[in-house]
């Protein structure tokens, strides 16, 4: 109780200090061209935002689409869940997306959103992200901003150290969060210390299409591999996992898990091993996995079984893995612009941990170890150190960097985000955040060059900040403006699901690749058509297929008969359309699925299985014209043992 | 864009609805009302509307052509390529010899300059905001638009040759 005054006796306090700031720094720089904190968000109509901002949809599955500094949501992108409004796991074409070794899983909690980079920049090409509870990462194409693979990750759980690119996107980087036993088998939970097992998965990304594919798996030690991050510059080629539960508890982690006074930084030199892999080292395991690849031309997808890995035992490679010592339980771990720094955001610690990673370098030459852990070296906490961000707050979860040398901290129980400066980790400026903030992100945070305008915090809670929707409340993102000495609140914007990580890039290394249409030349789909000429309907036993075209503003063709009572039809409807924004929606009357929303030149499929007589309409669901309301049709369904033959018609008496 | 787009269709149907949609309007548009029915009853002995049977060889249009001779004889090869592309990208809408969603193709040049009908393919949403000829035909086509294909220069002039060997 008295904690909890004493926390909200702070904040008043800290709230007091902030508008005085807020005011003071306001007046400071009034003039009469000088901006409110609307008009720095302010984008007038028809205007264009400055970034992209790809917030994870946390438990929605989902990757959301914002414009920064606006907050406005351009798009939700279907990647883990099913989205009936963009017919993502209900069409046939995008079922086998969903495809996993437990089967279809048309959901997932989708939590680190991260940006395709070459050399350290960010290069625009794709978004990868993580499903964290049956783990897989996907792939999303900014060209057309629609998930085109997805690869489950086998022997891992809780994929949540997950999914952040090298510099070249070399690889995308999944970790697990719970160790496992590796291969699963039926064994005693309480046989977990020794005998389970944290798979650290490398996933090459091919440079020309971005096909993915799980190089090697590092088998670590059984603790728990919260978060990661790449080195950049000098420290590209090794990548960096903060853990917790070094006690390896497998019961009651709260309190089993927070005994240690440190745990570690895992800190892993993906090229030595990657070395190791390509002369022929490692052990191929027996697994399976589902690797799902949408292809744009077929405009569909295909699932394919994986049923090997190749893996690796740390202690095989000498040098390649050492264990930097971090208090306590660190959950982010994040690297500066530069590649020196390694913070470790230690949840349970006072302060904040900075690494060098020079230091750790010097202490591998000079074995300054500190014993080990099942055969991984554990350096020296004082020989790696760079330095301490004394007490800054209360709960460090993330910490991001400036292009100016400053470095920006949540904390999640003060919730507040706190900006000091690298290198002599003085706090230099906090602001509080509505509430109980997670992840930040600066656009290009993970990269060479951060962007210095704007911070974007990700809040847990929201509370009394909107107007109230029952017991669920929206979560949110603040925006502040970070160009001066002290952050600015500017914004509150709502966001999708449970907002974790955020990737931002500026628009126009993406805009000019967005695509407009899909050519039709090019449609190459088993059931496509690519004229009118062609639209038929075929009958295979009770299986009816009929290929049916778009265009404003009928369907071709709109008049079928024939359809009886069992039969199962394949709608393979293909938008003839071929100018920009004139995508065409279908549904039918009494279908067990979602509508179809078919882009310029896409073909995509719905099944209907018609249970009762009658004559039944569909319609075009996207307002395409002004006559979309004339855009329907209609199916006649007759009793299974009618003798009518299939017939069908546009525009015909 | 899109919003754009939609709020504009949903004036002109707001438009097209408060000339001839509803019965409580005024004597003068239930008339038209009328004929607008007659004509679709007697479907059979169609005519064409007067507006597509207009001849104005001078008029240009609205768009990136604006001038455009036509050598003597046809390219039978680049017509044959236009023909490929009528069938993919216009059949939904135009077909030989008969009305259907838009006009029949056959004739056109012998009503048309070749300027305005290579406007008409390439520059369709400006066309029937700006074209006293193309504003007409969309009042006569229902309201139904001229689709943009996104067809190049190149392509439209070949469907252009095309529609040239329907008029020999």
């Amino acid at each position: 109780m008295k904690k909890s005054f004493n926390i909200l006796l702070s904040f008043v306090v800290l709230f007091g200090i902030i508008s005085c700031n807020n005011s003071e720094s306001s007046n400071k720089n009034k003039g009469a061209l000088s901006s409110n904190a609307a008009e720095k968000v302010y984008v007038a109509p028809g205007e264009y935002d400055e970034y992209y901002a790809f917030i994870s949809g946390g438990f929605s599955g989902q990757l959301s689409v914002y414009g920064l500094p606006s907050g406005r949501l351009f798009k939700v992108i279907p990647v883990f869940s099913q989205d009936a409004e963009k017919a993502w796991g209900y069409n046939e074409e995008t079922k086998p997306m969903l495809n996993t070794s437990h089967g279809f899983v048309p959901w997932d909690d989708a939590h680190h959103p991260d940006i395709s980079q070459t050399n350290g920049v960010l290069d625009g090409r794709w978004v990868f992200i993580n499903g964290n509870n049956t783990p897989r990462i996907a792939k999303i194409d900014l060209t057309t901003f629609e998930t085109t693979e997805i690869i489950e990750i086998p022997n891992s759980a809780g994929n949540h150290s997950s999914s952040f690119v090298t510099e070249n996107t070399e690889y995308v980087v999944a970790g697990t969060r719970f160790s496992v036993p590796i291969p699963q088998r039926d064994m005693p939970i309480k046989d977990y210390k020794g005998n389970f097992k944290g798979s650290l998965s490398f996933i090459s990304v091919d440079p020309e299409d971005g096909g993915m594919d799980i190089k090697f798996q590092l088998l670590m030690p059984g603790f728990d591999y919260d978060l990661s991050h790449p080195g950049r510059g000098k420290s590209h080629g090794w990548f960096f996992f903060t853990t917790y539960n070094s006690e390896e508890a497998n019961t009651l982690l709260e309190v089993n898990a927070s005994q240690n006074d440190k745990d570690f930084i895992a800190a892993v030199n993906w090229k030595k091993i990657e070395e190791y892999v390509n002369n022929g080292g490692g052990t191929k395991m027996p697994t399976n996995y589902a690797h799902n690849v949408y292809d744009e031309e077929t405009h569909t997808a295909t699932s394919t079984m994986k049923k090997e890995v190749l893996v690796i035992d740390p202690t095989e490679v000498p040098g390649a893995v050492y264990f930097l010592p971090t208090p306590k339980s660190p959950h982010g771990c994040d690297v500066d612009p530069s590649g020196e720094y390694i913070v470790g955001n230690g949840k349970l610690s006072a302060n904040l941990t900075i690494h060098s990673f020079t230091k750790m370098l010097d202490a591998i030459e000079n074995k300054k170890f500190d014993g080990e852990a099942y055969g991984i070296p554990i350096l020296k906490f004082e020989d790696v150190l760079a330095g301490v961000v004394e007490q800054p707050g209360l709960g460090p979860l993330h910490t991001e960097f400036d292009d100016k040398g400053n470095a920006y901290t949540t904390f999640f129980i003060s919730s507040e985000v706190v900006k000091w400066k690298l290198g002599t980790w003085e706090v230099v400026d906090r602001q509080p955040c509505y509430y109980s903030v997670g992840h930040l992100m600066i656009p290009g945070g993970n990269s060479r060059e951060p962007s210095g305008k704007y911070v974007v915090a990700m809040n847990k809670i929201t509370k009394d900040r909107y107007l109230p929707t029952g017991p669920e409340v929206t979560q949110s993102a603040q925006l502040y403006d970070i160009s001066g000495e002290k952050m600015e609140l500017l914004l509150d914007f709502p966001t999708i699901g449970e907002p974790h990580y955020a990737a931002g890039i500026a628009a126009d290394v993406v805009m000019k690749n967005s695509k407009k249409i899909f050519k039709i030349e090019e449609n190459k789909h088993k059931y496509g058509i690519k004229s009118e000429s062609e639209a038929r309907v075929e009958r295979n036993g009770n299986e009816v297929h009929v290929y049916m075209s778009m265009i404003r503003s009928h369907f071709n063709p709109d008049n079928i008969e024939g359809i009886k009572v069992g039969d199962k039809v394949y709608f393979h409807v293909t938008n003839l359309e071929q100018d920009y924004d004139v995508p065409h929606g279908i549904s039918m009357i009494g279908a067990n699925t979602s509508e179809l929303l078919i882009m310029p030149g896409q073909t995509e499929t719905f099944v209907w299985e018609p249970k009762q007589v009658g004559v039944w309409p569909f319609y075009c669901t996207d307002f395409c014209s002004a006559l979309h309301q004339e855009m329907q049709g209609y199916v006649r369904v007759s009793p299974a043992s009618s003798p009518l033959e299939l017939s069908w018609s546009l525009g015909e008496d | 864009m899109k919003y754009l787009f939609k709020s504009l269709s949903v004036l002109f149907v707001f438009t097209l609805l408060s000339c001839g949609g509803g019965d409580e309007k005024k004597e003068k548009e239930q008339v038209k009302i009328g004929s607008y029915k007659k004509e679709e009853t007697t479907k059979a002995v169609e005519k064409t509307p007067a507006t597509t049977a207009t001849i104005d060889l001078s008029s240009k249009g609205v768009g990136p052509i604006k001038n455009l001779e036509l050598p003597e004889t046809i390219d039978q090869g680049l017509a044959s390529q236009g023909q490929e592309l009528f069938k993919t990208k216009c059949t939904a809408c135009h077909k030989v010899g008969k009305k259907f969603i838009g006009p029949a193709p056959d004739g056109v040049t012998k009503r048309r300059s070749p300027e305005w009908i290579m406007n008409m393919i390439l520059n369709p949403e400006e066309m029937v905001q700006k074209d006293p000829i193309a504003k007409q035909l969309l009042i006569d086509y229902n309201g139904s638009p001229m689709a943009n294909q996104s067809l190049t220069e190149a392509e439209a002039r070949s469907i252009l040759e095309y529609f040239r060997t329907l008029d020999q």
